[in-house]
C-alpha cells in the first residue's frame, strides 16, 4: 500500500488520474458560456417584455375580514379560495372564528363568488360585520429599492475584499458568476411567469450569499496553485487542475444542499413552494457557475491581459 | 492507545447529548422560547384610521404615504422586526401587523401619537417645530440626578432659531411640548447657539426612548385612531408549514447520512459538530430575542450549508494531505489549517454581504442578514474549537489508526 510518497502536492497528471470522469473543463469554456447565455438571454428578454408575475405582497389587493358562526380551518379557506381560482394569505383569530384574507384585487362579482363559496363550503358568516378593503402592497417599492441598493453596496464591498485578498480580476469573475445566478433565477421566474411573493426576496438574497461563497473556495485553490506556477506553465492548465482538485468538494456540497431543498420542495406544501423552487434553481446555478463559469471567466480575462507582455509571471496578491 | 482521549471523547458526546436534551424545551417554549414572526406564528393586527383635522382639510393619498413612512420608521425604531404595513387609500386607513411585541398597548400608543414637537416662548407662541430636528436620542441625565433625558440636535436653521429664542428670553421659562403635553419648561440660563438641547425629567429610560423615537420620526400629517386591534394567526399556511419543517428534518437526516457514508469517521465528527453548531446558533437567537421568520430561516439554512461545506472542505483537504504522503496526524493538522484559510475568505466575503444587508436593509432583508451573520460566525467558531478538538482527540488515540476510517485510500 505504502508507495513511499514524497510529501509533494499533487501534479496535474495525478489530479487527472484521481477523477474517473476527468475532462478538460477550462478548454471547453465557450460551451459553458454558451449554455449559460442560452438560459440567461431569454430570461432577460422576458424580463423586459413581461416583467415578473408579482403577487399581492408587491401589488396590493383586497383584504377581507369575515366572522364565521363556528370555528374554521386555514386549509378549508384556502381550498375554497382555490376552487374559485384565488390564492393568498389566510390568518385566523378569535378562536379560529374570524378570518383575515389577503388576496388579489377583487371585483364585486368575484368577491361575491368567493363569499358564496365560503358560505357553502366552509360555514355561515356574519354579513353585518363583513369588512372588505383595498390595501396597498406590504412589500412596497421602498423595500424593493432598498434591497436593490443594499445588494449593490454589498457587491462593491465584496469586490473590494476579494481584490484585497486575491486580485481584482478574481473579484470581477466572482461577481459576474454571482450576477449570472441571480439572473438565471429571476429570468426563469419571468420566463415561466411563476408568481413571486415576499419569500422570493429571501431566496434571491440566499442565492446571492451562496454563489459567492461557493466560488471563493475554488478561487482559493487557484490562488494557491498560482504561487507554485513555474515559468512556462500554462495558466489554463493550472486553473483546470484547481477546478478538479476542488471538484469533489463542489459536488458533495451542492448535493447535500440540493437534497435538503428537494425534500422541502416536494414535501413542503404550498406556502414554501416559491421559496424552495427559487432556492433550488439558484443553488444549482450557483454550483454550475462556480465550476463552469467563474474560473473560466478568470482564464479568459487573464489570457487577454497577458497577450501584449508574454510570459509575465503571476504574482500572489 | 491513549485511554485518556477516549474518555474525553465519550465525555464530550455525553455533554452534547445532555445539552441537546436540556435545550429543546426552553428554545421552543411558546412564551419564552425563540420568538416567531408574523408568517410563522402571527401577531397583532391593527387598523389605524386617519382622522380629518379640525380645519376640515381632506386627507390626501400623499398624507397617507407620509403617515405610512413615519409609522414604518417608528415600528423599526421600536425594534419590531418585519412588520406588514399597508395603506388603504379609499378608507384612509393603515393596516399594521406586528409580531413579537411584548406590550401591544404601549406600542400602539407610540405609533398613533401625532408627535408634534413644539418650542414655545413665554407668551405661548410657537417658535420652533419638530421638523427642525435632525436627531433625538435618549440617555442618562449627565447632571447625575439619576433621571433620563432626550438629547436633541437641531438642523442649522433650527439651531439658529433656538439660539435666537434662548438669547431673547434669558432668565425666563420656555415651553417644550409634544402634541399638547408639556414635557418640560426650563428656565434659560445662557443662550444656546450650538444646536444642542436636552429635555430632562424622565424617570425611566424606556419613557425617554419612546419620546426620542417619536421626535426622531417626525410628526404625523394626520392624527390616527385605532379602529381594530386583535391577535391573528400565522400567515403562512400552518399545514404547509408543518410539512416544510418535517421535510427540512428529512433533508437534515439525509445530510447526516451522506456525511457518514462519504467521510466515515470524520463524517461522524461533522454530524456531531453540526449539532453543536445548531445549538449555538439557536441559543444566540434566543438570547438576542431574534424574531424568526421565513427569510430568517433562509439565512439560517444558508449558514447550515456553509457549515456543512466547511466540514467537507476540511476532510477533502485532509485526504489530499494524507494522499500526498503525510501521516494521519500531520494530515489532520495541515489539512485543517489549510482548509481554514480557504474557508475564512469564503466566509468573510459572505459575512461582508450579511453585514451590509443588515446595516442598509430593512424588514425582510435585515432579518435574513442577521441570521446569516450569526450563522457564519457560529460556523467558524464551532469548527475552530469543537471540530478541531474532536479530530485531534481521535487521531491522538493511536498512531496506527486506519486511514480508511478517514475515507482515504492511499493506493490511488
Amino acid at each position: 500500500m505504502e508507495k513511499g510518497h514524497q510529501g509533494h502536492p499533487a501534479t496535474y497528471e495525478e489530479v487527472q488520474k484521481i477523477h474517473p470522469l476527468y475532462f478538460n473543463i477550462v478548454k471547453k469554456r465557450y460551451w459553458w458560456f454558451a449554455l449559460s447565455l442560452l438560459v440567461i438571454v431569454p430570461g432577460i428578454i422576458s424580463l423586459f417584455i413581461h416583467g415578473l408575475n408579482l403577487g399581492i405582497d408587491f401589488k396590493g389587493g383586497t383584504m377581507i375580514e369575515a366572522n364565521f358562526t363556528k370555528a374554521v380551518t386555514q386549509s378549508a379557506i384556502t381550498d375554497t379560495m382555490k376552487s374559485v381560482g384565488l390564492s393568498g394569505e389566510v390568518q385566523l383569530s378569535n378562536g379560529n372564528k374570524s378570518v383575515l384574507i389577503r388576496t388579489e384585487a377583487l371585483q364585486q362579482e368575484k368577491q361575491t363568488q368567493l363569499m358564496t363559496a365560503l358560505q357553502k363550503k366552509v360555514a355561515d358568516y356574519d354579513k353585518k360585520t363583513l369588512q372588505v378593503d383595498e390595501v396597498g402592497p406590504s412589500m412596497g417599492q421602498e423595500l424593493t429599492r432598498n434591497a436593490f441598493w443594499s445588494l449593490l453596496i454589498a457587491m462593491g464591498l465584496m469586490i473590494a475584499y476579494i481584490s484585497f485578498r486575491f486580485q481584482f480580476v478574481f473579484a470581477i469573475s466572482g461577481i459576474i458568476a454571482l450576477l449570472h445566478d441571480v439572473l438565471v433565477v429571476v429570468g426563469l421566474f419571468s420566463l415561466f411567469q411563476w408568481q413571486i411573493d415576499s419569500t422570493f426576496v429571501a431566496a434571491v438574497l440566499t442565492i446571492f450569499g451562496y454563489s459567492i461563497n461557493d466560488t471563493v473556495v475554488i478561487f482559493d485553490r487557484i490562488r494557491e496553485n498560482e504561487t507554485r506556477m513555474r515559468r512556462g506553465d500554462s495558466y489554463e492548465d493550472m486553473v483546470d487542475k484547481s477546478v478538479w482538485q476542488t471538484m469533489r468538494r463542489s459536488v458533495n456540497t451542492v448535493v447535500t444542499v440540493l437534497i435538503a431543498l428537494f425534500s422541502v420542495f416536494i414535501l413542503g406544501g404550498e406556502s414554501t413552494r416559491v421559496f424552495s423552487l427559487a432556492m433550488l434553481i439558484g443553488v444549482f446555478s450557483g454550483a454550475y457557475s462556480s465550476i463552469f463559469n467563474a474560473s473560466q471567466i478568470l482564464v479568459e480575462i487573464k489570457t487577454h491581459m497577458k497577450k501584449p507582455t508574454k510570459g509575465g509571471k503571476a504574482v500572489r496578491a | 492507545m491513549k485511554r485518556g482521549n477516549i474518555i474525553k471523547l465519550v465525555t464530550l458526546v455525553l455533554i452534547v447529548a445532555a445539552a441537546v436534551a436540556l435545550s429543546i424545551k426552553p428554545l421552543v417554549d411558546p412564551n419564552k422560547g425563540i420568538p416567531l414572526g408574523l408568517d410563522l406564528r402571527g401577531g397583532v393586527h391593527l387598523v389605524l384610521q386617519a382622522e380629518p383635522n379640525k380645519s376640515g382639510a381632506p386627507i390626501t393619498n400623499d398624507d397617507m404615504d407620509k403617515a405610512k413612512a413615519i409609522i414604518s420608521k417608528r415600528v423599526n425604531d421600536l425594534g419590531v422586526s418585519e412588520p406588514v404595513i399597508q395603506t388603504d387609500y379609499n378608507n384612509k386607513r393603515l393596516v399594521l401587523d406586528l409580531a413579537g411585541v411584548s406590550d401591544p398597548d404601549q406600542a400602539v400608543n407610540v405609533l398613533k401619537t401625532t408627535a408634534q414637537l413644539t418650542f414655545k416662548d413665554p407668551k405661548g407662541n410657537t417658535v420652533l417645530q419638530g421638523a427642525e430636528l435632525t436627531d433625538a436620542k435618549a440617555g442618562q441625565d449627565p447632571s447625575g440626578a439619576g433621571g433620563y433625558v432626550v438629547n436633541l440636535t437641531f438642523s442649522s436653521d433650527g439651531a439658529k432659531k433656538f439660539g435666537d429664542l434662548t438669547t431673547k428670553y434669558i432668565g425666563q421659562r420656555i415651553g417644550i411640548y409634544l402634541d399638547d403635553k408639556l414635557l418640560t419648561n426650563p428656565t434659560v440660563n445662557v443662550p444656546i447657539t450650538n444646536g444642542q438641547a436636552e429635555i430632562t425629567g424622565y424617570s425611566t429610560l424606556q419613557a425617554a426612548a419612546n419620546d426620542a423615537v417619536l421626535m426622531r420620526s417626525g410628526s404625523l400629517p394626520v392624527s390616527m385612531t385605532i379602529t381594530e386591534k386583535h391577535q391573528v394567526g400565522a400567515s403562512l399556511g400552518i399545514d404547509s408549514l408543518h410539512k416544510s419543517i418535517q421535510a427540512g428534518i428529512y433533508g437534515l437526516v439525509f445530510i447526516f447520512l451522506f456525511m457518514l457514508v462519504f467521510y466515515h469517521l470524520p463524517g461522524v465528527v461533522a454530524d456531531f459538530s453540526l449539532v453543536v453548531y445548531g445549538l449555538i446558533v439557536l441559543w444566540v437567537f434566543w438570547m438576542f430575542r431574534v424574531v424568526l421568520t421565513l427569510p430568517g430561516i433562509a439565512g439560517f439554512i444558508l449558514s447550515i450549508g456553509m457549515a456543512v461545506d466547511f466540514n467537507i472542505i476540511i476532510y477533502e483537504r485532509v485526504k489530499e494531505e494524507v494522499r500526498a504522503g503525510k501521516s494521519l496526524r500531520a494530515g489532520v493538522e495541515s489539512g485543517f489549517s489549510r482548509a481554514f484559510i480557504t474557508v475564512i475568505d469564503a466566509h468573510v466575503t459572505t459575512l461582508i454581504a450579511a453585514l451590509t444587508l443588515y446595516y442598509f436593509g430593512t424588514g425582510t432583508i435585515k432579518g435574513f442578514a442577521l441570521t446569516l451573520g450569526v450563522g457564519i460566525v457560529a460556523s467558524l467558531f464551532t469548527a475552530l474549537t469543537f471540530t478541531r478538538l474532536v479530530l485531534r482527540l481521535i487521531v491522538g488515540i493511536s498512531a496506527k489508526l486506519n486511514p480508511a476510517w478517514f475515507g482515504v485510500r492511499r493506493d490511488v
